[in-house]
This record gives C-alpha cells, structure tokens and sequence, in this order.
C-alpha cells in the first residue's frame, strides 16, 4: 500500500512513503491470549491498527439460549476469567431480579467481599502483565504472590481458584468459616503496605513515568462514542462507576470513593487502577466489619427457575467495566434471549482510533493499558 | 618442581606456543563465563523475584547451562524461506568473533594479556561496532518483520551510544596519557583513592565519567532498560526472531561475552585493574572481583527497572550524555593544562 501524503515525521524528505502490514498475533508476547492486531505501520509508527477479535468465540449468548439458567450459570465465570466473582454475580443478579427472590443480607455482604476480593486479583494480574509489556518482569511475580494469597482464600470457601461458581439464584452455595474471615483480616493488613512499596518501587519509577505520562490520551468524548466503561472511562476523568451509579447488592452501604483521573493517558488508567485496589480494601473491611448474620440462602428458591416472560437488565462493575446481563423470558425453563455486554469489546474498539500515530511501543503500553482479556471480547 | 614449572612457562611464553596458549584461555573464559553468567542470571533473577531460581539439574541448578547447550545443540538450524543464507548464517560468527579479540588486549594482571599492545584501547573501540553490524546483519538476512524493525533500532541506539562512550573512552586517555592498558592500571596503582573512579583532582567529573560509560555499556551490550533489540513484547525476539539453536545459542553467549568486555573494560579504565583497594597484592583476584561486581550489577538493574521508550533512550544520549560527556572531556583538558602550569 502506498500512501501519497506523509504520515509522520519518520518519513525522511523525499522517500517514498511506504507503509507495511505488521501481524501483531494471534501469539505475540504483548497480547495476552488470541486477540489479532492488524498493523499498517510506517516505520515504527502506527498508521492503523485493525483488531481482528473470534480466535477464542464459543458462543457464550446461545449457549445461554439453550440451557437452563442454572446450567448456564458456571459459563458466566469462563467469559472473564480474571474476574470470575463479578460476572456470575452479575448473571445471579439478572436472574433474581427477574424472578424477585430476595437475597439474605448475610449472602450479599459475602458477595460484596468476594467480589472486591476478585477485583483486587484482577488488578494484580493486570499490574503485573501491563508491566511485563513494559519490560520489567519483576513485578508479575509479586503480584502473583498478593494474588495466591486471594486464590488460597477463594479456593477455601468455594473449591476453585479461578472459575467460582460461588453465587446462587439467591444467595451462596455455602456459608463463610471463620478461617476464611480472619484471613480476609488478614489479607486487608498485609496488602496495605505491599500497596506502599508497589508505589514507591513501580509507580514511582522513572522509566516507567517517562513511558506512561501523556503517552496514549483518550478523551472522555472518545470513550463515550466507543462506549468504554470502567477504569479506562475513570481514567478519562469521567467518574461513572455502576456501583455508584446504579448501586446493586449492598454497595450502596459502603463508604468508599470512585477514584478519577483526567488526564486520559497511560498513567491514569494506571493509576486509577492502583487506587482502586486501596478502595477494594476498605470495602471489605467495611463488609467484614458489619457481617450480618443469618442464612446464606433465599428460601423456596424452586429447583428449576421459571422466569416470569419479560425483558430484565442487571449491571454489574466488573474489574475492566460494566458488565451487563439482559435477560428476555418468554416463560419457559430457558432463556429467550440473553445478552452479554461485556466491557473488552467496547474499551478494545476504541483502540483503532486512540492509537493512530503513536509509536509501536506507546500503542502496545496503551493496549496494556486497557486492560483486555480476550475471552471476554470474542465471548 | 618449581624449576620444571618455570621451564615450561618459560617454553610456553615463546612465540607460536603462546599464541595457542592464550587462544585456549581467551576461548575458554569466554565459554564459561558465558555459560555460568546465564546461570547467574537465572539465579539473581531468582532471588529478585522471590524464587529459587533453577535447582533441578545438579547442585542449586549448576549444571542447568550444560543442559540448555545440549538443547541448543540438539536442535535443528532452520533458515527461514526467503532469507540470505550466507548472511543469516555469518551474523552469530560476526557477533562473537569481536569479542574475543578485543579480550585479547585485557590485562587482567600484570603482563597478564594475549597481546600488549600500546593501542589497545584503540583495539577494543574498532573491534567493537562489528558486534552491533552483525546484529543488524542477523536482523536483516531473517527477512522478518520484526527482525528488521529491531536491526534498525539497534544501529540508531548504537550510533547514539557510541559517541557518549568515545568521548569518555577519549577523556581517559587524555587523563593517562597512554592508550596502553597496562600503563592505565599502572597508574592507578597503590590503594582505591588512586582509581581513576576516584581522581577528583584530575577531574572533579570523574565518578560522573564513570556513570557515563557504565550506561553506555548498558545500551551498547543491548542489556536492560536499554533492551530494544530484542524488546520481547514489542518485537517478540527483534533480531533474533528466526534464530533457532545454536545460532541463536551464538548470540545469547556474545551477550554475555559482550558484559564481560565492557564490565572488564569499566575495571581497568575506573576501578584500577588488578591493583587491590588497599595497595597490597594486587592480583588477577581483585581484577575478577571488581568486574564480577559489575556484572552482577548489570543483572540487577536489568530484573529492576522496566524497558525504556525508543526516543527516551535517544533522548538520553543526545540531550544528556553527549553534552555531559563533551564538557567533561573538555573539563579535563582544562585541568591538564592548568595542573602542568601549575608544576
């Protein structure tokens, strides 16, 4: 392809201005799982950068449109499998909105704590990864090391370490021990000042400022059109978080801050992120501070759901964004219709336009910096 | 005993015996080292990282490099369709062979060198940008994407590079008065305060000087935060993308032969040579303990900080490095001229 104006001062006086395609995967180091990037590239600078998304597509939807909801609700762990809490909550949620079941305090307490628990490993998986695009490895291991600590306590009350199925249609599958609350104490004291030292040894860092300060600004009005959600909207300066927008569960109880940005560039994603975590930790200190107690389980929840016909919506904030369940019952055992909003898709499709002009290396950090898990995109 | 021992160095200090003595030593020091240093690495990167590190193959993973050369070995040589064989096979020969011949002017005691010449400073800088070409050669016979993107990289790091590290290479020389490696170390003989990290009063920029060429070094060896040849997760391997078992084995040992050089050079040029700290024994010891430091520095900044931006590291050079070095050079002129007026 030759392009007859110039795109970049890269391009020397009177050469001619050939541009290249670089094939950035399915396997490349830098994206994490399957996600293609089709690069036309100039030099090293990014003219347009398509992603190619179904490398990992399993029909998630119409699985869902086959099976009955309690069949369906382990997939709701495998679409991100980072933050595996917050989808099934976010399928149970749908699901008990529409049959009106409501959940014992006790139970949404502990979802609230697993599911900031859950965060809190997404992020860390996130740090360490986006680190690793940057070329520093060191990092990934301690963050793995915070996150087995979370996997231990997880694994603990609901026998996974990485896809739970945790959540019923009205409430847990089991009740919370005690070894499980003590380490949470546990975890909330020791993950602190870990915080601490990551700040002052990573965020700190001036290699890592230099390459994240003003490197890959997105606008608020660029992640409205693209309809991007969660810490990469927050780092834009725009403070839309659904538990504070829409609070479901028991959010609304808790006193903690939606931490906003709005530079728009790398290192407010980044530390939007960061922060995130330290909130996560107050929310469950908060929740293991007024556990109620009680049941765990929502009485005379039939064995098979027979959802009432109508068209029900529940949003979750899940690690990389909002995560939206729409249900259409037409009053059988199986859904109609049922609808994953998943935030990959939508903070990925923005990429095209952010990174048109930035050099290879800022275009992969802005990539890192969404926070992708493939499966999620392509479902 | 004594006597049958002197005999036979003296019959192997005679011309065509030395030769082949020293190419046996130079060769085999370069293998070890380059073999052990991996192991090193794999080790500091270990204990950085809160891990053990390789255990399995032999006492704490020692004979973890002989298993990763078998492997090497044992793959097989593929030459990617399209590629210039001829080039694509000579890059790894082009890398390593630099190397060994610019060790070959090291004093690592005293009289303790293949050859002393009293160029080799000189020796050691024309030698050592053929190492950088044979990248670029690698890159570009593989006829990889990547592999092109990471060889022109790697010559506009290196011409940034090169100058910063001549400049101090050249205020070295003006300081010493010599280009002989011998006579620098010489010099600096009779405790650290007579290092010529330490020679304020030649040069009140030295330890300055030093900062210089220690990172120079880092960009010119290609190492950590300076790693764009072979920046993993934007180029995948760079220059080494197409090269499978021993070729790439090649340019993984001339890595490593690469921080030996230029940790061995930062010793004698800075931290005197074999002279000890305190002005007693000096020895080949001191010579391995100080460039065994350095070395080990060199890992850990490289399991430390992340990768530098491209233009970050140009940036450096031509901004920072090249004024900072160009005044000290012109500094120590100064000085020399003021000190001899003086005297």
């Amino acid at each position: 392809m030759i392009v007859s104006e110039p795109i970049s001062p890269s391009v020397a006086g009177n050469a001619p201005h050939e541009t290249f395609i670089l094939n950035l995967g399915p396997q490349h180091p830098a994206t994490h799982g399957v996600l293609r990037v089709k690069m036309t590239m100039d030099g090293e600078y990014v003219v347009r950068a398509e992603p190619v998304c179904g490398y990992i597509h399993r029909m998630q939807e119409k699985m869902g449109e086959n099976r009955t909801y309690a069949q369906y609700l382990p997939n709701t762990s495998r679409i991100d499998y980072l933050s595996a809490m917050n989808y099934t909550h976010g399928f149970v949620g749908a699901v008990e909105r529409a049959a009106r079941i409501q959940v014992p305090p006790r139970a949404e307490y502990i979802r609230v704590i697993t599911s900031e628990l859950g965060r809190i490993s997404s992020h860390l998986v996130w740090w360490g990864a986006f680190l690793l695009d940057l070329g520093g490895f060191t990092p990934l291991l301690y963050a793995f090391d915070d996150r087995e600590k979370i996997l231990d306590l997880l694994e603990g009350i609901t026998g996974a370490r990485l896809t739970y199925c945790y959540y019923r249609f009205g409430g847990l599958y089991n009740d919370v021990d005690e070894t499980f609350l003590k380490g949470a104490r546990q975890f909330v004291a020791q993950m602190r000042p870990r915080l601490k030292m990551y700040r002052a040894l990573v965020t700190e860092n001036i290699i890592l400022r230099k390459r994240l300060i003003g490197i890959g600004p997105i606008s608020a009005e660029l992640c409205r059109r693209y309809g991007a959600t969660g810490p990469v909207i927050r780092g834009s300066g725009v403070p839309y978080d659904v538990r504070k927008a829409e609070p479901y569960s028991v959010y609304r109880e808790f006193d903690f801050d939606i931490p906003t940005f709005p530079e728009g560039d790398s290192m407010a994603r980044y530390l939007v992120r960061m922060e995130e975590m330290a909130q996560s930790l107050r929310i469950i200190e908060q929740a293991l501070d007024h556990l109620p107690g009680g049941p765990v389980m929502a009485e005379k929840v039939p064995r098979v759901l027979k959802l009432p016909a109508g068209d029900y919506c529940y949003a979750v904030e899940a690690a990389r964004g909002r995560f939206m369940v729409r249900l259409v019952s037409d009053n059988k055992e199986i859904a109609y219709r049922l609808k994953l909003r998943t935030p990959c898709l939508s903070n990925l499709s923005l990429f095209e336009e952010a990174s048109r002009g930035m050099l290879l290396a800022d275009a992969l950090a802005l990539l890192g910096s969404l926070d992708l898990v493939i499966p999620d995109i392509d479902r | 005993m004594n006597a049958l021992l002197a005999k036979t160095i003296t019959f192997l200090d005679t011309e065509p015996y030395r030769l082949v003595v020293w190419v046996l030593i130079i060769v085999t020091f370069v293998a070890i080292n380059a073999a052990y240093l991996v192991w090193v690495e794999r080790k500091g990167a270990g204990r950085f990282q809160r891990r053990p590190g390789p255990t399995e193959v032999g006492p704490a993973g020692l004979l973890q490099p002989v298993a990763d050369g078998l492997k090497l070995m044992a793959k097989q040589l593929i030459v990617p369709a399209g590629a210039d064989t001829m080039l694509f096979r000579a890059a790894p020969l082009l890398v390593m062979a630099p190397v060994l011949m610019s060790l070959a002017v090291i004093p690592f005691g005293r009289g303790l060198a293949a050859l002393n010449l009293n160029v080799g400073l000189l020796i050691v800088f024309a030698l050592g940008p053929i190492n950088l070409m044979a990248i670029m050669l690698g890159g570009w016979a593989s006829r990889n994407k990547y592999a092109v993107m990471s060889a022109a990289r790697v010559v506009s790091q290196n011409v940034a590079y090169e100058i910063p590290m001549l400049l101090v290479v050249t205020t070295m020389a003006m300081v010493s008065g010599t280009l002989d490696l011998n006579q620098i170390v010489e010099q600096q003989s009779g405790g650290f305060w007579h290092w010529n990290l330490f020679r304020v009063w030649v040069n009140p920029l030295m330890p300055v000087t030093f900062l210089i060429f220690y990172i120079c070094m880092l960009a010119e060896t290609n190492r950590a935060p300076f790693d764009m040849a072979e920046a993993e997760s934007e180029l995948v391997a760079g220059a080494y993308t197409e090269y499978g078992g021993m070729g790439f084995g090649v340019f993984f040992m001339a890595e490593y032969a690469n921080i030996v050089l230029g940790c061995s050079l930062a010793t004698v040029l800075f931290l005197g040579g074999w002279q000890s700290p305190f002005g007693l024994m000096p020895g080949v010891v001191w010579f391995l303990i100080k460039m065994y430091f350095l070395i080990f520095s060199v890992v850990w900044i490289r399991w430390t900080f992340p990768r530098t931006q491209f233009y970050g590291l140009l940036n450096l050079s031509w901004k920072i490095l090249i004024p900072v070095s160009l005044f000290t050079l012109i500094l120590s002129a100064a000085m020399i001229k003021i000190l001899r007026a003086l005297s």
